[in-house]
Formats: C-alpha cells, sequence, structure tokens
C-alpha cells in the first residue's frame, strides 16, 4: 500500500477490480462497455457527458479518463469546458435551490 | 497532460537559455541530448535547427531504448510473430506512392517527413522520367503524389499531366494552404479539376483553434477557403466524380477514434459552419517519428504514447497494413516500404533493387517489409494508412 490514496497508474488496474469478485466485475464491464457505446447519443456526447459528471463526483480517475476520451472522440477544449460547466451549474444550483427548504422552515419557525 | 517541471529538470537543461524554456514542458529523460522547445524554433524544421533527432540513426535509437524503468517496450517484429505475420510479406503491388519533395509552406507540428520552407530537397524532372519508365511497364493504377507540398515542385503539373497521359489514376496529398499561398497556385482547383486528381487534405480539426495549434496560426482559416474554392469547381458535389476526402490526425498524444462517427461530425460542422462538403474522412493514427517525436519527448508523452499504441496492437488491422500494397518512392528516386520508412532512411536492400532506375515488380513483391517500433502506429485500434482506417 503506497502512502497516497489516490494514483494516476491505478486507473489503468481498473479491470483488476473483478479479481475479488469475477462475476459481478464481468457483469459491470460488460455493461459499461454497453454504455459508450454509439446509441441514441454519439461516443463523443456520451464522454463529454461523462466528463462532466467525473467533474461532478470529483473523481480524479474518471476526468483523467474522460479528459483523453473526449479529446479522442472529436470534442475540443471549448466543448469540455462547456461540459465542466454543465456540472457546476448543477452543483451550484442543487445547493442553491435547497435555499428554498431554508426559507421554507425559516419562515414556519418565524414571527 | 505535461508534468509540472521540477527544479531539477529545469537545471538539467542548463545549455539552453531560460528565455526559451516554456513552462509545463520538461524533457523525458530520454538519456538523448537534452531540448526544449520556443515558438521560434518551432517555424523551422528539426534539421535547420540541427536537432539531434533530425538523424535517423538516433530517432531508432529512441524508439527501441528501454522505458525510464528499465523494462522494454515488445518488439514489434515479435508481434507480428505471434500472429504468424513475420516475416512480412506485400500482397500486392496497388500504389504508387511519390514523394516529390520535402519543402513546404507549412511546418506543422506532427510533421513526419520534417519539411517546411527551409527544406531544399525536392524531386528533379529525371527522377520523374525513372518513376515514369517504372509505371509504364506496370500495371499499379494509382499514383499518390505527396511531400512536403509537392505542389511546389516546378515539374509537378508536368508529371501530373504525363502520369494521367498513362491512363494512371492521380491522388494529391494538398494540405490546402498552398492554394492560396501565391498567385500562381490559385488555379490549381481547376488544374486539378481538368486532370481528374484525387485530392486528399489534412485537416486535424474543424475548430480553428485546434487545427492551428497543429498546422500553424491562421491556417484553419487559409484551408477552409481552399476548401470553397475546390467545392466550387465541382470537388466532392453531388453528380461529380471528382473526390475531396479529408485527412484527421489528433492534435495530440491520443488515438484517433472512429472514422465514420468523426465523419459524420465534420461533415454536419463543415456544412453548417462553412458550407463544405467532402466524401470521405480518413483518421489516421500519429507514428512516432521526426516532428511528432519530438513533441512527444518534449511534451513528456513519449512513453504513455508507445504503451498506448502497443496496448491498442490490433491484428486485423496488421493484417491490412499500407506497405503490403504500396510502393514509396523517396524524392532522390530511392525505394522504401512507406513514407514512415523513407523518413527513417530505411532503405529497401540492394538485392530488391534500392532506387526507381532498378523498378522490378516481381522482386518488390517477394521482398521483406522492414518493420521497427514506429510500425505500431499502423497497427493500433482500426488501424491506419494513408487511406485511414484499414480494419
Ligand atoms: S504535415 Fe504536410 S503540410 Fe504540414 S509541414 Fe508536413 S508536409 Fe507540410
Ligand atoms: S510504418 Fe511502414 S513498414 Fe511499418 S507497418 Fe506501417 S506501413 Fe508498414
Amino acid at each position: 500500500m503506497s502512502k497516497h490514496y489516490y494514483d494516476a497508474d491505478d486507473l489503468a488496474k481498473f479491470g483488476q477490480i473483478s479479481e475479488f469478485q469475477p462475476k459481478l466485475g464481468k457483469k459491470f464491464f460488460d455493461y459499461y462497455g454497453s454504455v459508450f457505446e454509439a446509441g441514441a447519443l454519439s461516443e463523443r456526447e456520451k464522454a463529454l457527458i461523462a466528463l462532466a459528471v467525473a467533474h461532478a463526483v470529483q473523481c480524479p480517475y474518471c476526468i483523467d479518463a474522460y479528459t483523453s476520451g473526449s479529446l479522442e472522440k472529436g470534442a475540443d477544449e471549448e466543448q469540455m469546458m462547456e461540459a465542466v460547466h454543465v456540472a457546476a451549474a448543477i452543483k451550484g444550483g442543487a445547493a442553491l435551490v435547497h435555499g428554498v427548504q431554508m426559507m421554507n422552515k425559516a419562515k414556519d419557525m418565524t414571527m | 497532460m505535461a508534468d509540472i517541471p521540477l527544479l531539477r529538470d529545469i537545471s538539467s537543461l542548463e545549455q539552453i537559455p531560460s528565455e526559451n524554456l516554456k513552462q509545463g514542458q520538461v524533457n523525458d529523460n530520454v538519456g538523448i541530448k537534452q531540448y526544449t522547445i520556443n515558438k521560434d524554433k518551432m517555424k523551422k524544421s528539426l534539421q535547420a535547427q540541427a536537432h539531434n533527432l533530425s538523424d535517423t540513426q538516433v530517432q531508432l535509437e529512441l524508439l527501441n531504448k528501454e522505458k525510464k524503468d528499465g523494462a522494454d517496450f515488445p518488439k514489434f517484429h515479435r508481434k507480428l510473430e505471434g500472429i504468424g505475420l513475420f516475416p512480412l510479406k506485400p500482397t500486392q503491388l496497388d500504389i504508387f506512392q511519390v514523394n516529390m519533395g520535402k519543402m513546404c509552406n507549412q511546418v506543422c507540428k506532427h510533421c513526419h517527413v520534417d519539411a517546411g520552407p527551409d527544406r531544399k530537397e525536392i524531386m528533379t524532372r529525371d527522377t520523374m522520367e525513372l518513376c515514369l519508365a517504372a509505371l509504364a511497364k506496370s500495371d499499379i493504377r494509382t499514383v499518390d503524389l505527396t511531400g512536403g507540398a509537392p505542389e511546389m515542385n516546378p515539374n509537378f503539373r508536368w508529371f501530373v499531366e504525363e502520369i494521367t497521359a498513362l491512363g494512371r489514376q492521380v491522388i494529391v496529398r494538398c494540405n490546402l494552404t498552398i492554394i492560396l499561398a501565391n498567385p500562381k497556385y490559385h488555379d490549381l482547383p481547376e488544374f486539378f479539376k481538368k486532370h481528374k486528381v484525387e485530392v486528399v487534405s489534412s485537416l486535424p480539426h474543424f475548430s480553428a483553434k485546434r487545427t492551428d495549434a497543429q498546422r500553424g496560426d491562421g491556417v484553419f482559416e487559409k484551408s477552409i477557403k481552399a476548401l470553397q474554392l475546390l467545392n466550387k469547381v465541382g470537388y466532392a458535389q453531388p453528380d461529380s466524380d471528382l473526390k475531396l476526402n479529408l485527412v484527421y490526425n489528433p492534435s495530440g498524444a491520443f488515438l484517433p477514434s472512429s472514422q465514420e462517427s468523426m465523419e459524420l461530425e465534420f461533415k454536419r460542422r463543415l456544412k453548417e459552419d462553412y458550407t463544405i462538403d467532402f466524401n470521405t474522412l480518413f483518421a489516421i493514427t500519429n507514428i512516432p517519428i521526426s516532428r511528432f517525436l519530438d513533441y512527444l519527448v518534449i511534451s513528456g508523452n513519449y512513453e504513455s504514447y508507445m504503451q498506448k499504441l502497443i496496448d491498442a496492437f490490433n491484428p486485423a488491422a496488421a493484417m491490412g497494413v499500407m506497405c503490403r500494397n504500396t510502393i514509396s518512392i523517396g524524392w532522390d528516386g530511392y525505394l522504401f516500404d512507406c513514407d514512415f520508412n523513407q523518413m527513417l532512411d530505411l532503405k529497401l536492400p540492394d538485392s530488391v533493387g534500392q532506387h526507381i532506375r532498378d523498378f522490378d515488380r516481381d522482386k518488390l513483391l517477394k521482398r521483406d517489409i522492414l518493420l521497427n517500433q514506429h510500425c505500431y502506429g499502423c497497427t493500433a485500434g482500426a488501424g491506419s494508412s494513408c487511406g485511414g482506417e484499414t480494419t
């Protein structure tokens, strides 16, 4: 075990999670592969969504993987940053919309 | 993603004046002379910079060097051995690819030819005569003209006319900007049309930023204008048999993805934004030689890029590598398995005939193709050739 919680080399070892539980690992990776195939959404659109979600969940492995993935699928820097802003807007919005809940409660409790 | 430079990396570059160092770019510690880039240098070929990677021997040594951790990259010929393809043999001789010279009006960062305005090596008319003689006695249907910018060769038009007179199809690898570079080139679209030349042109991206980053400032705008001119004379128009194909290659240390989905996106964007039409998009992998190799080393991406190519090795792509149906002719008439081997100066053995004046179809078809580590670029993923994917 290294002294760091995150190691960039671990990304390439993702597949090894199947070692401890092959059946579920296989099901997951089959599913994962299918999700990213072109369908009603193109591979590039899916990579950009993944990039946005990666930022929302703040996963450095996913950010690494889907920065490369988005470039490989032909996205450009502007599209990628717009995707990150979508994540930021939703995260910020999600925090702020709860402000209504706070206001409701505050109104209930105050004269 | 370039590493943040560590102090010790910077100090090891002491022979380079500090103003030439670009933040964020470190050498990859490959054990050969240290180097870095500055913007002015990028406007010159490696040769004009007296860069050590302009020496093909240094490139081959680097490609065969062990990794930083001491392990070796698997040898390409062993991979082929594993699938019963070694020694690699030609399957036929369909394409006669002539490199008309290293002179070019552009200095793209990824150029595997190390071409540029400072390169003076171009094919003479005598050598072209030898090419025509070889063509006349063969049944090769397609002649693929490349460079540099082949149009800059003063005998370019004559050569195209002569090849066409032999009844062969000409493909020209046109960098687009040449059409606008000088009034004497403005009528190239008309000339191409007259001889039914198939035009193949690089456009690394439908965004100006990404294209210019690879090919130089202002290249995108000029390329768009040139494409519109080609469309105007009838290229890639409905009911026209004039073919205009585009080449996409990644502007960075990553591999191209599905040619088909990229083509859809290119078609949509170029049509909507610039009313441009084209026939087919060829997705081409950058081969780790010459200026692209230099880029990989200075950006710290060399090892990870090689690993990506190796991990993506695809036996089906190996079956279809372009050297199996192509012969490549250098500006000085020497013969090679492909344009990449030409740039690494991997000449055919004497027994096969080394020069176009010795052209012998039967001997060429029996030759062993010369392989090295750069060949991984042709076999990654869906494969890569001058005509795009090979699978
Ligand atoms: S890639 Fe083509 S256009 Fe660019 S410098 Fe090389 S030969 Fe010229
Ligand atoms: S680099 Fe040349 S010799 Fe090597 S596989 Fe590709 S086409 Fe063939």
